[in-house]
């Protein structure tokens, strides 16, 4: 019942998909260029990933704000330890980039379980905490690609899939996408396979039944906010790794982008409804909303309005329906 | 509520604000004595009375919502957007810079505040449609109409801030009435509005009632719709207030000016003592972690710290307050 509710719910936001595609295409055919497509793809790699680790938290009838600046951190401290110490690699700089994301959720997740307090207030306090410690204390010079570590440039580069543009450029798809993807088969598998995964979902659907049937709510928290800064701290090297630099004033505002994406997928800030697969589209059709305004010769000004509305729009569908289903 | 339960209630508070009052005495203490010099001299103190009305405004903003068990994060798009129309309507009437716009009268100055305070209480309509009639919750509804406030601002003005405004309007952020500056007045006018709006009115009382329990205030008859509405329209309008005063001192408008008050405000609200669960919170408490929050920034701007680890050591109070409330509400 719940399942096919679900599904009937993610078949609503792929038609809206499909139906904002043919518009876009309709505005300007160069929107179905392999090229627009490939760069299209690769946009959401980074919103993605951390959108991912969001889902998980707000299933869990919580909120996070703060995994921008967790990902800037871990980003920009894994590059300066790489550059002070000469150290080389790509899998060892990204398990430490998830280590730092991953510890940084953990205090949200402490403040959270222990005190009771509301996810939003605790995760504002621990992102403008961590954001103002890593410029006033660590640095606020970018580096740029001449000091990058060539290894991340090299693994943010390769490509699936290449191809000679018209114009003799060469362009691919970028194989960051199947990280992507395989972070969304992972949190996917967590959620709807494992016992810990079905805790996320009772306690955010009825917290006190849950308790009840015995889940561990400390167990649930520390997981999803856990989850949520290791997927940020990732993503945030991934994303130095893909654009060549390291600019520790990045990902501000990103929070409002990654929430608007997971709520347009069907999750419920209430908790206890969202998917993988939601997300999935969500993502897709937030980032290609924005990346579209410019080919439809729409002022990229226009973007706030358009994401806030994106915002309201879907939030209003999902507090319709999500009374449909109480009454 | 019996009388002595009241009386337990009021002596709770009370202590609340006389640790937030010793705070401030302790911070001004600890700065008096690390830079005595720059930080007591009569300069830096009355800067102070100008800079912190705004955020002052923007904090009561914050725990009028969250009296309420909601939350209004789009203050700060209100703010900025409603300085920005009064800057383009003086612009408009008076030209883009030079006498005609800097001594346009006072009939021109109040249509500008009248233009800023109505794009608050519009504002406020709209996030109180959302909230009560269409029952999204406060987060998302505000966080969205935030971005799309600042999404008009910015189409608006194209990016850059709009530079210039009359002499009648830059004297509410710079002037002063004797030796008081003309924020502190507006600020401590509109706290006394809103204390005696919150304990003499049933309004107030709603307020309380809605944030302590939604559902039973609904079924004792209360609308909670309409209380609802006109929150959000209050605090609008507060936001509207502060970027009036924030336009109004540094005589320019822009769509991303003070982004960073988003969090101070959340954080003196709660320092205040304001539960963002509902159904807790005052201005006296508000008022009190303002002004111990803005000696800390004072000092430690004097102390030549960046403003970045200023704003992480506001990010470790919000947690540390956090704490020591659990511990407290534990502790009774």
């Amino acid at each position: 019942m719940t399942f096919s509710f679900l599904r009937r719910s993610e078949t609503a936001i792929a038609l809206v998909l499909l139906v904002a595609m043919g518009l876009i295409g309709l505005v300007n055919p160069a929107f179905w260029d392999l090229a627009n497509l490939f760069s299209l793809a690769r946009s959401n790699v980074i919103i993605g990933i951390m959108a991912l680790g969001v889902l998980s938290v707000m299933i869990s009838g919580g909120i996070d704000v703060s995994f921008p600046a967790f990902a800037v951190a871990a980003m920009y401290l894994t590059i300066r330890a790489m550059l002070a110490w000469g150290w080389h690699g790509v899998v060892a700089p990204f398990a430490l980039a998830g280590a730092i994301g991953l510890a940084l959720g953990l205090v949200n997740a402490f403040f959270v379980s222990t005190f009771g307090m509301i996810p939003l207030i605790v995760t504002l306090g621990t992102g403008a905490l961590v954001r103002g410690a890593l410029l006033g204390l660590v640095g606020t010079s970018q580096i740029n690609i001449d000091r990058m570590p060539q290894e991340l440039i090299d693994f943010g580069n390769l490509t699936l899939l290449s191809r000679i543009g018209p114009n003799g450029t060469h362009f691919g798809l970028s194989a960051m996408i199947l990280l992507y993807l395989l972070a969304a088969l992972l949190v996917h598998l967590f959620l709807t396979r494992t016992m810990l995964g079905r805790g996320v979902y009772a306690l955010g659907s009825a917290p006190e039944a849950a308790l009840r049937v015995g889940f561990n709510r400390t167990r649930v928290l520390f997981t999803v906010y856990g989850l949520a800064g290791a997927l940020a701290g990732l993503a945030g090297l991934l994303h130095g790794s893909m654009i060549w630099l390291a600019n520790p004033r990045d990902f501000v505002g990103l929070e409002l982008d990654v929430i608007a994406a997971v709520v347009l997928g069907g999750a419920s800030i209430f908790g206890g409804r969202g998917s993988v697969l939601g997300t999935l589209l969500g993502v897709f059709m937030l980032v290609m909303v924005a990346n579209s305004l410019i080919i439809m010769h729409i002022d990229t000004t226009w973007q706030r309005i358009v994401v806030g509305g994106i915002i309201i729009a879907a939030t209003t569908v999902t507090s319709f329906r999500d009374r449909r289903q109480l009454a | 509520m019996t009388m002595r339960r009241w009386l337990q209630n009021l002596l709770a508070i009370d202590a609340g604000l006389a640790r937030l009052i010793l705070l401030a005495g302790v911070i001004f203490g600890v700065m008096a004595v690390m830079v005595p010099d720059k930080f007591l001299r009569p300069y830096n103190l009355i800067s102070i009375t100008y800079i912190a009305p705004e955020l002052g405004l923007l904090a009561i903003a914050m725990m009028v919502a969250m009296l309420t068990g909601g939350i209004d994060l789009s203050v700060i798009g209100i703010a900025n957007l409603g300085g920005i129309l009064a800057g383009l309507f003086f612009h408009a009437v008076g030209g883009a810079h030079g006498p005609g716009l800097t001594d346009l009268g006072v009939g021109q100055v109040a249509a500008g505040i009248a233009i800023a305070i109505a794009t608050g209480a519009i504002a406020g309509v709209i996030n109180g449609v959302l909230i009560a009639r269409l029952r999204i919750t406060p987060i998302l509804a505000t966080l969205g109409s935030g971005q799309v406030f600042t999404g008009i601002a910015l189409v608006l003005t194209g990016g850059p801030a709009i530079v210039g405004f009359p002499d009648g309007w830059t004297m509410i952020g710079n002037g002063a009435l004797g030796v008081f500056a003309v924020p502190l007045l507006i600020l401590l006018a509109v706290a006394g509005a809103i204390a005696g709006l919150m304990s003499r009115t049933p309004f107030g009382l709603n307020l309380v009632l809605i944030g302590t329990n939604a559902k039973a205030a609904r079924f004792a008859g209360l609308r909670t719709r309409r209380a609802l509405l006109l929150t959000y329209v209050l605090t609008g309008v507060l936001a509207s207030l502060a970027g009036i005063i924030l336009s109004a001192r540094t005589n320019a408008a822009k769509s991303d000016y003070g982004v960073s008050y988003l969090l101070q405000a959340v954080l003196i609200a709660v320092l205040g003592g304001t539960d963002p669960a509902g159904g807790r919170g005052s201005v006296a408490g508000v008022i009190a972690a303002l002004l111990a929050l803005m000696l800390l920034a004072s000092g430690m701007q004097l102390m030549r710290f960046s403003n970045f680890l200023v704003d992480a050591v506001w990010g470790a109070f919000l947690l540390a307050s956090i704490a020591l409330n659990a511990w407290q509400t534990r502790k009774r």
